[in-house]
């Protein structure tokens, strides 16, 4: 009895999470879809689901019209930079909190969570007027380091959990046996925290890809990434659907190629702390 | 080498005091046990020492030398904790290796080093194994091993053998006592296991809240403790403490006699009591008996073969040369 139950039970909590997962899958399928229709059938009322016409007209034609390398460069060097920046400015941080904390450090680590709360269009006119008198405008090296400000709140707050984890018992094994604070950080607290560390990369290399706000802001030409690229295919030409779709399918398609593979990581990584 | 002494040395947590100003000397090449119950500061004690506390106020030095702000890396002393505290993303060889890797040794004069621990520690088998893959035992000589090949001046046990099983730690306390005759280098240790303190030091350092109660020699604690608290710690099972009219007949507030120092007769003697529970050890037999002077039943030891009756009347002749006499303070009375 108590069995007939649970396997009902389990039949419809995995219905359920299908259909959530679906739900929220839908819009990107939507957009790979689209991207294979032509632009009467991208716009057709009722919508065409599966029955047109596949086609890769839109994918030629966004490549002739823009250089999607180009875009595709900047974002992997802007979320790959700033995740890297972060992650070296991290690790000592969080360090500090999990290993050696004051009276302050929940505090602090609250503060900086909560700077995350302010709209970012908030600060944009002070950072945008620091970008111009810095020179900033429109460079790979100011995008970085904008983007690895935004992101590095989580960055701490993820390795800190992680380095929770690991006994303090072991690193005061480390300084007995001689090792300065950075080999101590690099030999023994760095390996063991691996797993977390690279959760941690993946996730924030995601997000930073995926940041529009300051992308968009802040760049033009020379330092835009593929939001930008998305972007330059919702202009006021016309409503192109198929294009847009096919630009979008091409900048989402390496970072969900890269989540697809990384699946394991980036679900231990978010859930940890909270089932263990 | 490996003298160290602790001058006036204090210790707080914010307004806490855990150590009140304590004064110590561990001669070069001894072994001394720091004991006491949980929470008297033993372990604080040992992390002072090895630096991984800042003092409050106070002196460490070591050889001589003030070592008082001294990192714990350049103290010169290796620490085996209770945890073993191994790295787990290394080879037992790696782990060995890392304080002579943090020393910038030549890589043939680690493997020298390490193959020699090895084979002392009975490792050779294992160098290539994970901590993971090894059992309680050994981990705990991988620990002992990665302490012994720096050669530090002295080395610091924090009850190491408590994560073990009982007969896992009768053999690896004969190993560290064995690993100190050997070596002859200083060597700390803590514990709140009386039994290891009395079987392993030369000297035993009796804590309690931070204060230390006795300092001296194994059977100096036994034969002479000096407070009421020393006398109830050391000796397993405890010294019978009585207080009250029959200790007013000794001209004391307190006496203290061990259960192997009171004859046993079911005809004459002293104190009469009636038998309660017999603990039958096989080579003795602990007999808890009451008597009407004491609330708390007296533990007297007999040999292996004497059995008696639950509730049977006994009398019980205290010797009068180990019989222990303290004042109202609780202090001993010559």
């Amino acid at each position: 009895m108590a069995r007939a139950v649970t396997t009902q039970r389990k039949t419809l909590t995995t219905a359920l999470a299908w259909g959530v997962g679906l739900l929220i899958f839908f819009p990107i399928l939507w957009t790979i879809l689209t991207s294979f229709k032509t632009e009467a059938q991208a716009i057709a009322n009722p919508p065409i689901f599966l029955n047109f016409d596949w086609t890769l007209e839109n994918y030629a034609i966004v490549q002739e019209r823009s250089d999607y390398m180009r875009f595709l460069w900047n974002s992997v060097i802007l979320a790959g930079g700033s995740t890297l920046l972060g992650i070296i400015i991290a690790v000592p941080a969080a360090w500090s909190m999990a290993f050696v904390p004051s009276k302050r450090t929940k505090d602090i680590l609250l503060w900086m969570l909560s700077t995350k709360m302010l709209p970012a269009v908030g600060v944009l006119y002070p950072i945008y007027l620091l970008f111009i008198e810095l020179g900033l405008l429109d460079s790979r090296a100011g995008l970085v380091i904008v983007l690895m400000l935004i992101n590095l709140p989580i960055i701490v707050w993820m390795l800190y959990t992680y380095f929770r984890e690991i006994p303090g018992e072991i690193l005061e094994a480390a300084r007995m046996d001689g090792a300065t604070l950075k080999e101590e950080l690099l030999y023994i607290l760095t390996p063991m925290a691996i797993p977390g560390i690279a959760s941690t990369v993946l996730l924030n290399f995601i997000l930073a890809w995926n940041e529009a706000f300051w992308t968009l802001n802040l760049t033009a030409v020379d330092a835009a990434p593929l939001t930008a690229f998305i972007a330059s295919y919702s202009s006021p030409e016309g409503l192109f659907f198929a294009k847009l779709s096919a630009a979008s399918t091409m900048a989402i398609a390496p970072i969900l190629i890269l989540g697809w593979f990384s699946q394991k990581q980036l679900v231990r990584g978010l859930t940890f702390g909270a089932v263990k | 080498m490996g003298r160290i002494q602790l001058k006036d040395v204090t210790k707080s947590f914010g307004d806490v005091q855990v150590i009140p100003p304590l004064n110590l000397t561990i001669e070069d090449g001894e072994f001394t046990v720091f004991v006491g119950p949980s929470g008297c500061g033993k372990s604080t004690l040992l992390r002072l020492i090895a630096g991984l506390e800042d003092i409050t106020s106070g002196v460490i030095e070591i050889n001589g030398e003030d070592a008082t702000d001294v990192v714990p890396a350049r103290r010169g002393l290796a620490m085996v904790f209770q945890s073993y505290a191994l790295y787990p993303h290394m080879s037992v060889r790696k782990n060995i290796a890392f304080p002579l890797r943090m020393a910038k040794m030549g890589q043939d004069e680690i493997d020298k080093r390490v193959t020699a621990a090895a084979e002392v520690l009975n490792l050779t088998d294992y160098l290539d194994r994970r901590p993971g893959q090894l059992s309680g035992g050994q981990r705990q000589r991988v620990a002992i091993g990665r302490a012994i090949v720096r050669e530090p001046a002295a080395f610091l046990f924090d009850e190491p053998l408590s994560n073990l099983d009982a007969a896992l730690r009768v053999g690896m306390r004969m190993e560290i006592s064995e690993l100190h005759k050997k070596l002859d280098t200083t060597m700390i240790y803590v514990t709140h296991d009386q039994v290891e303190a009395m079987t392993m030091a030369d000297k035993i350092v009796v804590l309690q809240a931070g204060n230390i109660e006795q300092v001296g020699s194994p059977l100096e604690l036994y034969q002479r403790p000096r407070n009421t608290f020393v006398a109830g710690f050391i000796g397993s099972p405890k010294m019978n403490l009585i207080s009250g009219a029959e200790a007013a007949k000794y001209d004391a507030a307190t006496i203290g006699i061990r259960p192997e120092h009171i004859d046993l007769s079911e005809t004459e003697g002293p104190w009469k009591g009636v038998v309660g529970v017999s603990e039958h050890l096989g080579s003795d037999t602990f007999f808890h008996i009451q008597c009407d002077f004491s609330d708390e039943p007296l533990t007297v030891r007999a040999s292996g073969e004497l059995t008696l009756e639950y509730g049977a009347t006994v009398h019980l002749t205290p010797r009068a040369e180990y019989l222990h006499r303290f004042d109202a303070e609780g202090l001993r009375i010559e």
